[in-house]
């Protein structure tokens, strides 16, 4: 019994864990009548666990003998993947419903995959990390597969799966060579190793390298990000918009854990990955998008810019960078969950449709879901006085902070480049005409509620900035305390 | 008036106008009616509490005025900080001045989608006063950029036929450089820990040299846009032209001051060293600028005959004149030059105004259309000589007053500096009593302009008040020029106190 409390640290995974199961049964039982409930209870149990997440104190503690960790990091990411699970589920389930893709297993894999996030949210040790990983890609593999009787969708999942499958395999060399070199696979230990050694070990290094390329594909960012846009082109909508909010946050935590806490002591080594992947990404994000005509493959290139800003953040490798990198993935997310929700609302006589063309003249026939849009392209080009703006002031700041000037100018002139094509969806849907083909009148309420707190959010965010800055101030604190 | 945020009241009351346009039901017509009488009313309420400043304004004070300060972001050390002197004061009336008129002017023109073209505006006026208002760097880059997105839609939606390109053009070139503002505001920041305006006045000045020439340089790309300065003015004839009338008003005769006020604001007194030392380069771009925007006015006048395009490029040539006398760096220069942005902001209201009345009428803005407008809209034909006349620097007018100043700063600073700017006037009279000619007096086969109605009471009510004001500033200059001369001393005396700091430390160096 003494042992038992060593994993009370867990408790919101393990929650977690056993509602997926609980649905799953819910699910063989009941048939695919009962996806409307599996959803709305799915949803039901992210928020609950949010909650539970949001509970623990903050203070680092460890479970499962040092494999896993809670610390005020963790618990700020694990709320950000939450929230966006929970809402891309509440969006979804209409849209799933009208496309005769309302299986039931759609909302099982999305809880099932989260708990691999908080699992990788929470890895202080290499297998942990792996462990969780491997947890959310499979259930991802399946989901970009979903509608396995299209085309499409059936090669968005096999290109995920195969190149997937690769990084993995790369992330996992480089572990095995840090366990060669270091001997241990606790991150705490190797931390401990790269500190003691007057050199690091070029083993090491190269152990280093090799995960970060792995964890780089998992992001997105370039050179890694050639699955990014037609696995979100191809896979079904609610499942991109799950893509681009739940498992990019995560992803994005666990490269943070990975570089920030065990090769702490190699910062100057990944500062140039970083660095280099940071530029390539901004500049092709923003320059990869202006040939788009289909938003999904847009919403690709963006977020591969996005992760450029992010990644930015991470080079200067301060705690301030950290802080910002946090505030820029909230108002990410929101916005994200935001565009996803009017995508998702798309229809043209009951059937989605994702070009570009459809937007023109949205402003005339749906003037509200043309201002939240139009507020969510601002705030993603980042314009002031909308939320993302803030994201990458806090990024640049850092960048400045870190003396590193050229990169925040390349910074700001790629995000001029991607305001253009942002722009460009404001001008389609304010200043052209009304195509024939007008978009469906949209009357799910669900999606009503979502749209209209994003967008409060997203435009009233410079009001009341407090709360997002101390909890990324105080996450950003925990993991560099460890 | 202690106690309450009249410059809050200000800079929001139009948010508030807004708002309240956005909750109209009723029929398209109820709301298009209403919408304008709201944004009209709101305009007119905004204005009447600055004036309110300018009564409660203690020119004595060299300082700022009305401040108000609120935390904002107290982990960054960041607050929300409002507050005005002798300098911005008459920025804030005159956006706050200006509005009212620009949307009577675009009573008639905006049929469609009245409710948000209004929206827009007033979302804009809020903006425009904020950066006048604003103490603190961060407060006054949001609004700065707030500016744009309004502009963007308004160009964008209600503009002419090439608008599209224009409106894109417009947002990413002033965005391109605004960019380079916000890394110079973090760079400050990360020198002294905040982005209150005063304390960074008051330290900017002990970075050192290099430091401040690439700040300064940093600024300079933002304000040399937006101004906008050659060779960078190309989206500016553009965004104008196809701009619907109002607007293109409020562009010329507000938002293009903004670049000046960046100057004054924060080049001049943050980065002494930084502008004493490319001052010339200044004096450079603006003495081309004018000699380059004056050749291709005239060429505008004999070829393309655009009226729009021609007023835009005359107001670009107006610009000129008020860097020149900022970076004279003198009492007199810089008094110039703040009068000379206000008479110009007025002026090219006015002169924007009157295109978009012969455009309402003509349905084209051809000079090649027009021909003795005079016999058929005396009173237009009037209005309009005033605005040209001013725009000469004729004495009694206001133009006179900053033109004279200037010039007197310019002289100080270099005898061949006065020299060019002294003929750029010259080349002024050429252009603009030429196309004044052709549209008012010239009675020619070529066009027949008799058919056209005189200003009606709406246009009256636009014109009236800016001739008035024109004339008022012309005739009885000293109401403004007292409200401002301590300001200016004020900045004069911080930026050569600041410029002998750092030559002794550099002579104590040796």
């Amino acid at each position: 019994m003494a042992e038992f409390p060593s994993i009370l640290p867990a408790a919101p995974e393990i929650f977690l864990a056993c509602s997926a199961l609980a649905l799953l049964l819910l699910g063989v039982f009941r048939g695919d009548g009962a996806t409307r409930l599996v959803s709305h209870l799915a949803a039901a149990s992210l928020l609950v666990t949010a909650i539970l997440v949001l509970g623990h104190s903050g203070a680092r503690t460890y479970a499962f003998d040092g494999l896993f960790v809670v610390d005020g990091f963790g618990v700020f990411m694990k709320t950000l993947v939450l929230i966006g699970a929970a809402a891309v589920v509440m969006v979804g389930q209409g849209y799933a419903a009208r496309q005769r893709m309302d299986h039931f297993e759609l909302p099982v894999l999305i809880v099932l995959s989260t708990v691999g996030m908080m699992m990788m949210i929470s890895a202080s040790d290499l297998i942990a990390l792996y462990m969780g990983l491997e947890t959310q890609s499979l259930a991802l593999y399946v989901l970009a597969a979903f509608r396995r009787d299209t085309q499409t969708s059936t090669e968005a999942g096999l290109k995920y799966f195969v190149l997937g499958a690769l990084s993995s395999g790369l992330l996992l060399f480089g572990a095995s060579l840090v366990y060669g070199f270091t001997g241990t696979t606790n991150f705490e230990k190797i931390a401990a190793v790269l500190t003691n050694a007057p050199r690091a070990d070029i083993g090491i290094v190269i152990g280093m390298v090799f995960m970060a390329a792995g964890l780089a594909f998992k992001v997105a960012a370039v050179p890694f990000h050639m699955w990014a846009p037609d696995v979100y082109e191809g896979s079904p909508t609610p499942v991109t918009a799950f893509f681009a909010a739940a498992p990019k946050v995560a992803a994005v935590a666990l490269l943070l854990r990975v570089l920030v806490d065990p090769f702490g002591g190699l910062t100057d080594q990944w500062r140039q990955i970083v660095t280099f992947m940071a530029v390539v990404s901004m500049i092709l994000g923003a320059v990869g998008a202006i040939q788009q005509t289909n938003i999904k493959r847009l919403m690709a290139y963006g977020s591969i810019g996005h992760i450029g800003y992010i990644l930015l953040g991470l080079a200067a490798g301060s705690e301030l960078g950290v802080r910002g990198i946090l505030v820029y993935l909230a108002i990410y997310l929101v916005m994200t969950v935001g565009t996803f929700a009017v995508i998702l609302s798309m229809r043209h006589q009951g059937r989605p449709v994702e070009s570009l063309a459809h937007f023109a003249g949205l402003s005339r026939t749906h003037p509200m879901m043309a201002l939240v849009m139009a507020l969510f392209m601002f705030s993603m080009a980042g314009v002031p006085p909308l939320a993302g703006f803030f994201g990458k002031l806090y990024v640049f700041l850092a960048a400045i902070q870190g003396h590193l000037y050229g990169l925040a100018v390349i910074g700001v002139l790629t995000s001029v480049v991607a305001a253009f094509y942002y722009l460009r969806i404001v001008k389609l849907m304010y200043f052209d005409e009304a195509p024939v083909e007008v978009i469906d009148r949209q009357d799910d309420g669900i999606v009503t509620i979502v749209l209209v707190g994003c967008g409060v959010f997203t435009a009233l965010f410079f009001i009341f900035p407090v709360p997002i800055l101390t909890g990324a101030a105080t996450a950003a604190a925990s993991l560099f305390a460890g | 008036m202690a106690g309450w945020p009249i410059l809050s009241l200000t800079t929001f009351l139009p948010l508030v106008g807004a708002a309240s346009i956005l909750v109209i039901r009723g029929d398209a017509a109820t709301v298009a009616r209403n919408a304008k009488n709201i944004a009209l009313w709101t305009s007119l309420a905004t204005f009447l509490l600055s004036v309110l400043l300018w009564v409660e304004f203690d020119p004595n004070v060299a300082g700022y005025q009305f401040e108000e300060r609120a935390d904002w972001i107290p982990a960054f050390n960041i607050s929300y900080h409002m507050g005005i002197d002798g300098i911005s004061l008459f920025f804030v009336l005159l956006s706050t001045f200006v509005t009212p008129l620009c949307i009577l002017a675009s009573w008639e023109r905006v049929q469609h989608r009245v409710r948000e073209f209004m929206i827009a505006f007033l979302v804009f006026e809020t903006a425009m006063t904020g950066i006048f208002c604003a103490l603190d760097f961060l407060l006054f880059y949001l609004f700065y950029e707030a500016v744009l997105l309004p502009m963007f839609i308004v160009i964008g939606v209600w503009g002419g036929p090439d608008r599209v390109p224009a409106a894109l053009r417009f947002f990413l070139y002033t965005m391109a450089g605004s960019v380079f503002m916000l890394i110079a505001l973090l760079v400050f920041y990360f020198n002294f820990g905040t982005t209150d305006i005063p304390t960074l006045i008051a330290q900017g000045p002990t970075l050192s040299r290099t430091t401040q020439i690439w700040l300064w340089l940093a600024l300079a790309a933002s304000f040399m846009i937006k101004v906008p300065m050659w060779p960078v003015h190309t989206w500016l004839p553009d965004a104008y032209t196809e701009a619907p009338g109002g607007a293109a008003a409020l562009l010329a005769g507000v938002l293009l001051k903004v670049g000046g006020y960046i100057f004054l604001r924060f080049s001049i007194p943050m980065l002494p060293g930084g502008s004493d030392l490319l001052a010339p380069v200044v004096y450079a771009l603006a003495v081309i600028a004018l000699i380059y925007v004056s050749g291709v006015t005239v060429m505008i006048t004999l070829a393309f005959g655009d009226l729009k395009k021609w007023v835009a490029y005359a107001t670009l040539a107006h610009m000129g004149f008020g860097y020149i006398g900022m970076f004279t760096l003198t009492t007199q220069g810089l008094q110039g030059a703040v009068m000379v942005m206000l008479s110009y902001g007025l002026i090219s209201v006015g002169m924007f105004c009157c295109v978009g009345m012969l455009e309402e009428r003509a349905n084209t803005r051809d000079i090649a259309k027009f021909s003795g407008v005079v016999e058929t809209m005396p009173v237009f034909a009037f209005a309009m000589m005033v605005f040209m006349l001013a725009s000469l620097g004729v004495p009694g007018t206001s133009g006179f007053v900053g033109e004279f100043l200037v010039l007197v700063g310019a002289y100080q600073a270099s005898s061949w500096l006065a020299l060019f700017a002294g003929t750029i006037l010259v080349l002024g009279c050429i252009y603009f009593l030429w196309m004044y000619r052709l549209v008012v007096f010239e009675k020619a086969e070529r066009a027949d302009s008799s058919g056209l109605k005189d200003i009606n009471l709406r246009e009256f009510a636009i014109v009236v008040p800016l001739v008035l004001v024109i004339l008022w500033m012309g005739i009885y200059p000293d109401s403004f020029i007292h409200e401002t001369t301590a300001s200016v001393a004020n900045l004069i005396n911080h930026y050569q106190t600041a410029l002998a700091d750092a030559g002794s430390m550099t002579v104590a160096l040796h």
